[in-house]
């Protein structure tokens, strides 16, 4: 094995290790309680009412008796589960969500017991695909979660879920590359250091919303929690879990949320940089402080998913599809192009204004062929409503057209055979809308 | 033992155990869950062997996408659909077993012609060439490799077309669309939302108990077809209603 330090990482003592280990678990379950109530209360006050508010101040310590009322319920195990994949599915869920962690920075080098170190587990060359590549184990849990459980809820769920993930990672994964290509690097602490004059979210502003979009899919959150969408599926994936085990989908669910805010806040918001009006203190890069405007920004996305979750309703699943892989998809690539191509530009073509005259034809060429091309959708349209008028039009079978014997087309309704007309019988009804669900499948 | 020699016989016999996992799981989704195992196990020896990049793409790939696909496609097949054991290709085993022998002695020549024959850099020097591993691949494929490389792309986007062509299919109607179904819902003169719930009052809950209209007569629409058959509808008791309705009433 070759050397596996990273710059400041893979150096620490192994008191040092296990101490970060254990913060980041402890940080986590304390986020997903509080994330918990948070949730609750803001939703509650959106809706006009007041949320939870007896346990503890405010109601604070509600979802830790929520949690520990939820891991002594009675567990009920249904009979065609298939036992071992139903047991290691919410395990996997509830582990990946913790180790996705582990490259996450949320602080710059600190004196921790005397050992200069950076507040970040460990990082690598390629940690933010570490994170891509753990998202995607931990969907295993909700996909197989959904296919041990034996019924059918569960297993649309599951199936939704492995769908939705495909889908959106890949508009995720689209909208990194324009982070590496402005950071030269895919490791979360070299992106971080890269933002220090400006924020990605401002100079990236397309990859930023995209992202946005693809983590709300990826944590199956409002309004894209099609998975256990509960109006159609009653829980989903989860519908056949209790007790503990139910308790790790809900902890995993809540930990994802974090994950993608800090990851989000890591590669677009500058991470633990100190914000404009409080980059104006000296003090404010200092000590253990940049941990703290880590912590708020981070807050502020999952306040958007609450908002979110409180506000919108669920999408339908064709139109979710539709939007991922005809809109996000193609706008992340054409972006990436952009992006690429402005980068060249910058660092390594002098343009001279022959070279300039040429590209601007081109780019004229190019408007001109876009404009061509939604013109002539515009016509296949108009086409398309004329057909579709035309068919009207035609529901009349003419059982003689051509003068051959033809059967009826979809949406004429065939006439019975002269003797049954005579005795004023129709047999054959129309079927058209059967036929056409049957050719739709 | 080494830390790297660990990782190898912990990580490579767990690889083998799924490899094995696939041949002898009777399900169909065992198998695959297996295969997703394997290749995870594959990834970590990747990243014991400075090649992170590869590892993780394995990972992204293989275990995130293509695994997902096989399940996807295992589960709209069936849940519990157990593959019938007869053989329809001919002839398929000794084949395997040959094509088998073929490969593995493929491997073990290119292999082993490759540790004896080329002089080791060490994976140090391999991956510091370019100031690091993501580097170095990047060079390799879009300089020396980068034909290969685009007519792989090619081939895939190719496959993908084909898939697309394959599975169209031309419309004989333009699409309805959600306005017309909606008219097509009202315009049919059949109820368009759901239809009213059976009867609930103090004494029955069941769906055998049919709901009332204003007038205290019976929705017919309210009973489901079945029991409306069979006769299994339960009968109202006018006395009843007649007191609920002067209650209403007063």
């Amino acid at each position: 094995m070759t050397d596996p330090t990273f710059g400041p990482f893979g150096v620490d003592p192994w008191w040092l290790v296990i101490l970060k280990v254990v913060g980041i678990f402890v940080m986590l379950v304390l986020l997903t309680l509080f994330t918990i109530w948070w949730e609750r209360r803001v939703v509650a006050r959106m809706q006009h009412r007041v949320g939870p508010n007896r346990v503890g101040p405010f109601g604070l310590l509600q979802s830790l008796m929520d949690g520990i009322k939820l891991a002594l319920k009675e567990e009920i195990i249904p009979k065609g589960a298939h036992l071992a994949v139903y047991w290691i599915a919410p395990v996997i869920s509830a582990t990946t969500a913790f180790i996705a962690f582990a490259v996450i920075p949320f602080g710059p080098t600190v004196s921790i017991f005397g050992v200069e170190t950076p507040l970040q587990l460990t990082d690598f060359p390629v940690s933010v695909l570490y994170v891509l590549a753990i998202a995607s184990i931990g969907i295993y849990g909700i996909v197989l979660a959904g296919w041990a459980s034996g019924s059918t809820y569960p297993l649309l769920g599951g199936l939704r879920s492995s769908a939705q993930m495909i889908s959106y990672e890949i508009a995720m994964g689209l909208s990194f590359v324009a982070v590496f290509l402005y950071a030269g690097s895919m490791s979360t602490s070299a992106i971080v250091i890269a933002q220090e004059p400006i924020w990605y979210a401002v100079i990236l502003l397309p990859s930023f919303l995209i992202y946005v979009t693809a983590m709300v899919g990826e944590t199956n959150r409002a309004p894209f929690d099609l998975p256990e969408a509960e109006g159609e599926l009653v829980g989903g994936f989860h519908t056949e879990y209790s007790s503990l085990k139910f308790a790790l989908f809900f902890l995993a669910e809540y930990i994802n949320m974090v994950t993608v805010s800090a990851l989000a806040t890591t590669l677009f918001l500058g991470g633990y940089i100190a914000p404009w009006p409080l980059s104006l203190w000296d003090g404010a890069m200092t000590g253990w402080w940049p941990m703290l405007w880590w912590l708020i920004k981070v807050q502020v996305f999952i306040f958007m998913f609450i908002w979110l979750r409180a506000t919108l309703p669920r999408m339908r699943y064709d139109q979710f599809m539709k939007f991922g892989w005809k809109v996000l998809i193609p706008v992340s690539i054409v972006w990436i192009l952009i992006v690429a191509t402005a980068r060249v530009l910058r660092d390594e073509v002098v343009l001279t204004t022959r070279e300039l005259l040429i590209g601007g034809a081109v780019a004229i060429a190019i408007l001109l062929i876009v404009s061509w091309v939604f013109q002539s959708r515009s016509d296949r349209r108009a086409a398309i409503r004329a057909a579709r008028e035309e068919a009207e039009a035609n529901l009349t079978f003419d059982p003689m057209a051509g003068g051959y014997p033809v059967p009826p087309m979809p949406g004429q309704q065939a006439v019975g055979t002269s003797r049954r007309a005579r005795a004023g019988v129709t047999i054959v009804q129309d079927r058209s809308d059967v036929t056409q669900e049957a050719i739709d499948g | 033992m080494s830390g790297e020699d660990w990782v190898f016989w912990i990580s490579g016999s767990f690889a083998v155990i799924g490899a094995l996992g696939l041949v002898f799981s009777r399900k169909a989704v065992h198998s695959a869950l297996w295969v997703a195992f394997t290749m995870i196990n594959l990834a970590v020896l990747y990243i014991a062997n400075s090649a992170p990049f590869l590892g993780m793409v394995q990972i992204i790939v293989y275990t995130g996408a293509v695994m997902m696909l096989f399940l996807f496609v295992l589960m709209v097949v069936g849940v519990d659909s157990s593959d019938s054991l007869i053989e329809t290709l001919r002839g398929q085993r000794i084949s395997a077993i040959v094509l088998g022998l073929g490969l593995a002695v493929l491997l073990v020549v290119g292999v082993g012609n490759g540790l004896v024959n080329s002089a080791t850099v060490g994976l140090v020097e391999a991956n510091s060439i370019d100031g690091g591993n993501v580097e170095g691949i990047a060079r390799l494929i879009f300089t020396d490799y980068l034909i290969a490389f685009e007519a792989t792309s090619a081939l895939l986007i190719t496959a993908a077309l084909g898939a697309m062509v394959l599975a169209h299919r031309e419309r004989w109607l333009p699409r309805a669309t959600q306005q017309e179904l909606s008219k097509g819902r009202f315009l049919s003169g059949s109820h368009p939302g759901n239809l009213p719930t059976p009867g609930v009052y103090a004494r029955h809950n069941a769906v055998d108990t049919p709901a009332l209209l204003p007038d205290g007569s019976i929705s017919e629409e309210s009973i489901p077809r079945p029991l409306q058959a069979r006769g299994d509808v339960r009968a109202v008791d006018h006395h009843e209603v007649n007191e609920i309705k002067e209650v209403d009433s007063q």
